[in-house]
């Protein structure tokens, strides 16, 4: 007898004995079957619920039930493990139902205005009767707000992460880390705040005879501050990815530092780099309250993002789910697909442009 | 081409840490020179102090004189890139740019030094590739991932484009210790070969091979851990393996020590 055997009773498996019982498929299925039987009654014998409790009390019954018949045929080992397969699994259907059921509500009810109105009109003399109308200026508006907070915000985040991990030595680096790690944290109204009193305020009269003005490029300013520190510390964890005696190699063969980065440790990190940066658009494209502040919100369509009011597709949904009108709603999920839908394609898009750059494998 | 090395009193430092201590030692152009030794001993930081390599780490520094046919490198108007050049380096793991095809990778360190001409580029590429014995085998997937080939052609690959820069020095840091016994042989024809154009230097943990390939042997050692490394004896390769005038020389060769 082994060491093992000794020590821990209940070891099915041994070396003297590697084969174990297995728990039948149709025990399991018993087991399901006994568990929501015995919801069900308890349940709807009670009057304490509807068919959600019953299959949540199932579910956990089920559970039970599984563990305790599967360490009565197979060993406590055995059990365990089945017991926490299944507890990992439930955990991911858990995690899985809320996206689906965000999805799936999205398309159901945002499917009754994709018309080619929606995407081709605006707001402008709509009133409370008008089923018509439609979110181009809010789409136009995202493109251009996200479009240059993008321009804005990428080339400084990856910039910063690229000081951060090849250049940055001692206390001044560790400063600017504490502070991007502060900025995360921003909630987005403080970004709108800001930029409103200091670009709306401060800055705008200065191009506009004196008076303050709501503007796109404000809210793409904001946005900005809210990209930023996503971006720095993604690529930052990306570029700290790539191997050091990759570095060393370019250097070995008199490559400079900079065209190292440029060259060698950039594309290495670039898919990491691009998932990041596609993170952080996700994230600006769907905030509201900076655009709300800063740019005002239009009903008509604006395509100067440098002048005057403009809309977006989050503070559309926002204000078309809040309006009396009875078509209101219908427009707002309409909005609130498209807004997901544009996202997705970006994100899928860039991937598919990283990936192409890569090597085949 | 190949250039004469000279080190008087090299001592290399990681932050407060000094990792070798005053070593002196001259190489030969076209010669094989091996440094051998326990783990730890400081041969590694003295091959990476040639080309300096060494700084790169943070808080690494180097004291003393170490020049290349007269010039010293640690001089504070000499361009590390152009020394990099000069002193090319092979590493003991592969490393292959994961984001270049074999030919890129080939001919990285000119590409990414600045020549464009494609007739250069792929004369030097073949050259390149065949004095590293590896033009046979990928000439009809050059443009294959680098990273795609098996480690013993991908330390060849790296061999390749350290050579295809024309350096004049070749300082390889235990470049067959991840590679079976076939590869390593293979590498071994290969520095002979490359004996005629370049000084080499290699740090290796295989005794049999710094007896069959070198011609001049360096062996460090360190007395207890925390102290720096310290060149013990250099001499020929025939003298060090057959005999050593160092008692600890010759310990460390029979297995008697580390």
């Amino acid at each position: 007898m082994s060491l093992i055997e000794r020590e821990i009773p209940g070891v099915v498996m041994t070396p003297d004995n590697i084969r174990s019982k297995k728990l039948p498929v149709v025990t399991n299925v018993l087991v399901a079957v006994a568990a929501f039987v015995v919801a069900a009654a308890v349940v709807l014998g009670l009057g304490i619920g509807n068919w959600v409790l019953v299959v949540v009390l199932g579910a956990a019954l089920y559970l039970v039930g599984l563990s305790v018949v599967a360490g009565r045929i197979e060993g406590r080992r055995a059990a365990r493990n089945r017991t926490m397969k299944s507890l990992i699994y439930a955990a991911c259907l858990l995690a899985i139902l809320p996206l689906a059921s965000v999805v799936w509500t999205l398309i159901s009810k945002g499917a009754a205005r994709l018309d080619g109105d929606f995407f081709g009109t605006s707001m402008n003399n709509i009133g409370a009767r008008d089923a018509n109308g439609g979110a181009y200026h809010a789409i136009v508006g995202t493109l251009e707000q996200v479009g240059l907070a993008t321009l804005m915000a990428v080339p400084l985040g990856v910039l910063g992460a690229i000081y951060l991990v090849e250049y940055g030595r001692g206390k001044f680096a560790a400063t600017v880390r504490f502070f991007v790690d502060v900025m995360t944290g921003i909630p987005s109204i403080v970004a709108g705040l800001f930029i409103l009193s200091f670009w709306v305020l401060i800055v705008s009269p200065w191009f506009n005879d004196g008076q303050p003005r709501f503007s796109g490029f404000a809210a793409s300013l904001a946005l900005a501050v809210l990209m930023l520190p996503t971006i720095v510390r993604s690529t930052e964890e990306m570029l700290r990815l790539v191997p050091g005696p990759l570095r060393e190699g370019s250097y070995a063969l008199g490559v400079p530092q900079w065209k190292t980065i440029l060259r060698v440790v950039l594309p290495t990190a670039l898919p990491g780099i691009v998932t990041g940066v596609m993170l952080s658009i996700a994230r600006a494209a769907g905030e509201t309250a900076p655009v709300l502040l800063v740019a005002g919100g239009a009903a008509a369509i604006n395509m100067d993002p440098f002048a005057g009011n403009q809309q977006s597709l989050s503070l559309f949904v926002y204000q078309q789910a809040g309006d009396g009108s009875k078509f209101a709603p219908d427009r707002a999920w309409t909005a609130a697909l498209t807004l997901v839908a544009l996202v997705l394609v970006l994100t899928v898009s860039a991937k598919l442009l990283a990936r192409r750059n890569k090597l085949s494998r | 081409m190949a250039k004469r090395i000279e080190a008087s009193n090299v001592s290399s430092y990681y932050g407060s840490f000094k990792a070798i201590d005053s070593v002196s030692m001259t190489v030969e152009p076209k010669t094989i020179t091996a440094l051998i030794g326990p783990s730890g001993c400081g041969k590694s930081t003295f091959l990476r102090s040639i080309n300096r390599m060494h700084e790169v780490l943070p808080g690494a520094r180097i004291e003393g004189r170490l020049t290349i046919d007269d010039q010293n490198i640690y001089d504070p108007d000499v361009d590390v890139t152009a020394v990099r050049r000069m002193i090319g380096m092979v590493f003991q793991r592969p490393n292959p740019f994961p984001t270049m095809s074999i030919y890129e990778n080939a001919v990285a360190g000119l590409k990414l030094n600045g020549v464009k001409k494609k007739s250069l580029l792929d004369d030097a590429a073949e050259k390149s590739l065949r004095s590293a014995n590896l033009w046979d085998e990928v000439k009809d997937r050059l443009d294959r991932p680098g990273a795609g080939l098996s480690g013993g052609q991908q330390q060849r690959l790296c061999i390749a484009r350290t050579i295809a820069v024309e350096p004049q020095v070749v300082l390889m840091d235990e470049p067959c210790s991840a590679l079976d016994p076939i590869s390593t042989l293979a590498i071994e024809d290969l520095m002979f070969k490359l004996k005629d154009r370049f000084t080499i230097i290699i740090v290796t943990h295989n005794m049999q091979q710094a007896a069959r390939v070198s011609d001049k042997t360096g062996f460090f050692s360190i007395e207890k851990t925390g102290d720096p490394g310290r060149l013990i004896e250099y001499d020929d390769t025939q003298k060090i393996f057959s005999n050593p005038t160092q008692k600890k020389t010759e310990d460390y060769i029979t297995g008697r020590f580390g």
